[in-house]
């Protein structure tokens, strides 16, 4: 009786001990091969969005596969990876980011402020390339210290109108002659909509993506929303050019009835609604049609039609970009990986014809095919972008003759940097008043913007 | 050996004035343990440890991050009560807490006195009234997730959208649903309602049975009508239930979460941002990093939902006296 007793006792004693062992922090050296077996070590990297179709997902299979055969000392192991304000931060502060994850461009600087990036230098350094990467990109994975936390990645894209050239040939407008001013858009978007009774333009509203479409809008026609005096940030929200295409959006929406009727549309949903046909234009960086393409099926006989964003005045096309940057735990060989993989994902393709080729070829005669050649701003330099062009010509698979309204102009074009200073809280208080705007005809355009700015310009304040 | 036993060799090792046998001593530790404690500790340590590690240790580390401003990468720094200056001035404050008492009192308004009809009228059914409970209760078994997005889909403000299309039928609409900012706030309400319904259809359905059904008969031979009787002789019993079920609708009202989350993420124009969605935001959505406030909102709502919790209490002690 007794011993059974002590038993029992022993037993609850032993639950409590490991219960405590279990909620104890987790060492990662210990559960991963490289702590266990030498020079053994497991990455995990940012892969393809949650939507990506099989083919894309085989071509990164592919991609992985020869990756670890050249090293076959590193694991890699992609996990699907979508970037979303509104999880991103809870998923730097969970520590649940793969190893190699990407950012906007615009966010290096605040994540290598708050500490949140791993230091990278020396391994981007020794790269072939790595001292001759675009110096304006590359600042904005650098930090005061000069050392580099991040690298300019996937693609630098400028924000472009997309359109749908069936619906275009349907309303008896000429697909070949996109609109060029804000007014021609107005005014096709009003003839799709009468036409066919499908929404003539579509505005990204949900979240950060509503503030940062509003913002490129703006720098279309002239304006900015954050200005610096070299010492100083100041937010401009309620600039002259904020107004007048919040007034347009209005216009659209209120007067011609051509606007697509959602506030809830983001960056992923927007594409998902113009590959269903459900839109004919809207704005989002040129390298959206790769999206399209790996998410929503689109494919070349689609219909899908790229131009440059109407400009007026001094306005120009706001840039933008994708950044790789390493998770702040990571082991010096778990860096040295991601950097190897960083190198084989994004940039090697750039820089070297074999690997340009390979790159193209898997991602070409994937089934379906995915996109190969989509016009993007180039990483290093024009002519390297060229070079680069060039060697994977026989794989090009996008409708270039279809994008000439972009291309034509991409290297000409005005471009206007994103605001430097807390740009994702100026951009999460001009979403709402895009939503004001899209839901409520009487919305106090000037009174929303006023208030806008005045929270816009404390978070900057208060990010000193 | 008894216990008894124990206790009188205890204080007679004590060597105390022991005015009675049967006194139950004071405690020393080693009594204490003798007496069991130390096996009731080991025993009951696993739920403490889980408890504590779960429950308490969270609830400590909020109170603690809500004086400080944090990155969760950085060493914390001690705010003092900055973080709830912060949440006082900022203009979202007001409206955040009108639209959650705006949705407290819709579901309120909807949804406490639906399911309260649909049981009464279901304990009145003389068949298939298995399955109408399945039925009811059906919603509930949906993933919350699933039912958001199915609804998104009825609420798609075309004039080819489900709900659109029916209305259209009797000639109303097309309306813009979760795009409008006065509809908005109401949609969410009625998905919520019909999702947790079931729910409480059937608690109210169990405490029905309990109604002895002599109470009826008798009432059926003075002539009561079919109101009166659920006037006079349902009501009466189902009290302690509907105020048990009304706190917790407050209660999970003011803590709305999933809807907006899902339906609208606050939009449009903040229309259907409530606090919690603001406390997730606020530590999630800005890479500015302000998990303090964060923490300092969900503490305020915490003392709101205890002040609440305590009237409750008080409240139904007094009726329940009375």
């Amino acid at each position: 009786m007794r011993s059974s007793r002590t038993t029992a006792l022993a037993m609850a004693g032993v639950l409590s001990l490991g219960l405590l062992a279990a909620c104890s922090s987790n060492d990662d050296s210990s559960d991963s091969p490289s702590g266990s077996s030498g020079d053994k070590v497991t990455i995990k990297v940012a892969g393809l969005l949650p939507t990506a179709d099989d083919a894309a997902k085989q071509q990164l299979a592919d991609r992985v596969a020869s990756f670890e055969e050249k090293y076959p000392e590193i694991t890699v192991e992609p996990e699907d990876y979508d970037w979303k304000a509104s999880t991103f931060t809870a998923q730097l502060a969970g520590g649940t980011l793969p190893n190699v994850f990407e950012i906007p461009l615009t966010d290096g600087k605040t994540l290598i402020e708050n500490n949140q990036l791993a230091d990278i230098d020396s391994y981007v350094k020794a790269l072939p390339y790595g001292d001759q990467f675009n110096e304006k990109l590359i600042a904005n994975g650098t930090g005061d210290d000069g050392k580099i936390y991040a690298v300019p990645a996937k693609s630098i894209y400028a924000v472009a109108l997309h359109y749908n050239r069936n619906l275009f040939e349907q309303a008896g407008l000429d697909p070949d002659q996109p609109p060029t001013t804000w007014e021609e858009v107005r005014d096709d978007a009003k003839t799709i909509h009468d036409k066919t009774g499908v929404a003539g333009y579509a505005m990204m509203a949900l979240d950060n993506a509503g503030g940062w479409q509003l913002a490129a809008g703006a720098n279309s026609r002239g304006g900015v929303i954050e200005t610096f005096d070299g010492e100083n940030y100041t937010a401009t929200l309620d600039d002259q050019a904020v107004k007048e295409h919040l007034q347009w959006l209005h216009d659209l929406k209120w007067e011609d009835g051509s606007l697509l009727d959602r506030t809830d549309l983001g960056w992923g949903d927007i594409n998902t609604e113009f590959a269903a046909g459900n839109l004919a234009m809207y704005t989002s960086g040129s390298d959206v049609y790769n999206s399209l393409v790996e998410a929503n099926g689109v494919t070349a006989d689609w219909g899908y039609g790229l131009t440059a964003i109407p400009t007026s005045g001094d306005g120009g096309a706001l840039t933008g970009g994708t950044m790789a940057a390493v998770t702040k735990d990571s082991t010096e060989a778990q860096k040295d990986a991601a950097v190897k993989w960083i190198d084989w994902w994004y940039l090697s393709k750039l820089q070297d014809q074999d690997q340009a080729i390979a790159d193209a070829k898997t991602r070409a005669e994937a089934d379906p095919a995915q996109a190969v050649g989509t016009p993007v701003l180039p990483i290093f330099s024009k002519e390297n972008y060229e070079q680069s062009q060039e060697w994977i010509k026989d794989y090009i698979n996008v409708p270039l003759d279809a994008m000439k309204g972009y291309t034509d102009v991409m290297f000409t074009q005005d471009l206007v940097p994103e605001a430097s200073a807390s740009v994702q809280d100026l951009y999460a208080q001009l979403f709402p008043v895009v939503q004001a705007v899209i839901s409520d005809k009487d919305a106090d355009i000037d009174q929303l913007l006023q208030d806008a700015n005045t929270a816009g310009q404390s978070a900057i304040d208060s990010a000193k | 050996m008894t216990t008894d036993d124990v206790v009188l060799v205890d204080r007679s090792r004590e060597g105390g004035p022991g005015t009675s046998s049967r006194v139950p001593p004071r405690g020393t530790p080693a009594t204490w343990a003798r007496r069991g404690g130390l096996t009731a500790l080991v025993f009951g340590l696993p739920i403490l440890v889980i408890f504590g590690i779960f429950s308490w240790w969270p609830i400590v580390s909020a109170v603690v991050m809500s004086f400080q401003k944090t990155n969760l990468t950085d060493a914390p720094i001690w705010v003092g009560w900055d973080n709830f200056a912060a949440i006082f001035a900022d203009p979202l404050l007001p409206k955040v807490i009108r639209n959650t008492a705006w949705f407290a009192l819709l579901a309120l308004v909807f949804g406490y006195p639906v399911p309260l009809v649909g049981a009464v009228l279901m304990s009145e059914l003389r068949r298939r009234k298995g399955l109408y409970s399945v039925l009811a209760y059906l919603p509930v078994v949906v993933p919350p997730v699933v039912a958001v997005l199915l609804w998104k889909f009825f609420y798609d403000p075309r004039p080819q959208g489900v709900f659109n299309t029916i209305l259209g039928w009797v000639g109303l609409g097309p309306y813009s649903w979760l795009n409008d900012q006065a509809m908005a706030m109401p949609s969410l309400v009625l998905e919520a309602t019909w999702a947790a319904a079931g729910g409480t259809v059937i608690i109210y359905l169990a405490a029905l049975i309990t109604v002895p059904p002599e109470l009826y008969d008798a009432a059926e031979v003075d002539g009561a009508s079919v109101w009166r009787k659920v006037w006079h002789v349902t009501m009466p019993h189902l009290r302690g239930v509907l105020l048990i079920t009304l706190i917790l609708q407050i209660i999970g009202t003011a803590q709305v979460f999933l809807e907006p989350f899902l339906f609208t993420n606050g939009g449009p124009n903040h229309a259907t941002l409530t606090v919690m969605l603001w406390v997730y935001q606020l530590a999630f959505t800005s890479i500015g990093n302000h998990f303090g406030e964060a923490t300092a909102l969900s503490l305020l709502l915490a003392l709101f939902l205890a002040v609440m919790s305590l009237a409750y209490f008080h409240l139904t002690r007094s009726w329940s006296d009375s």
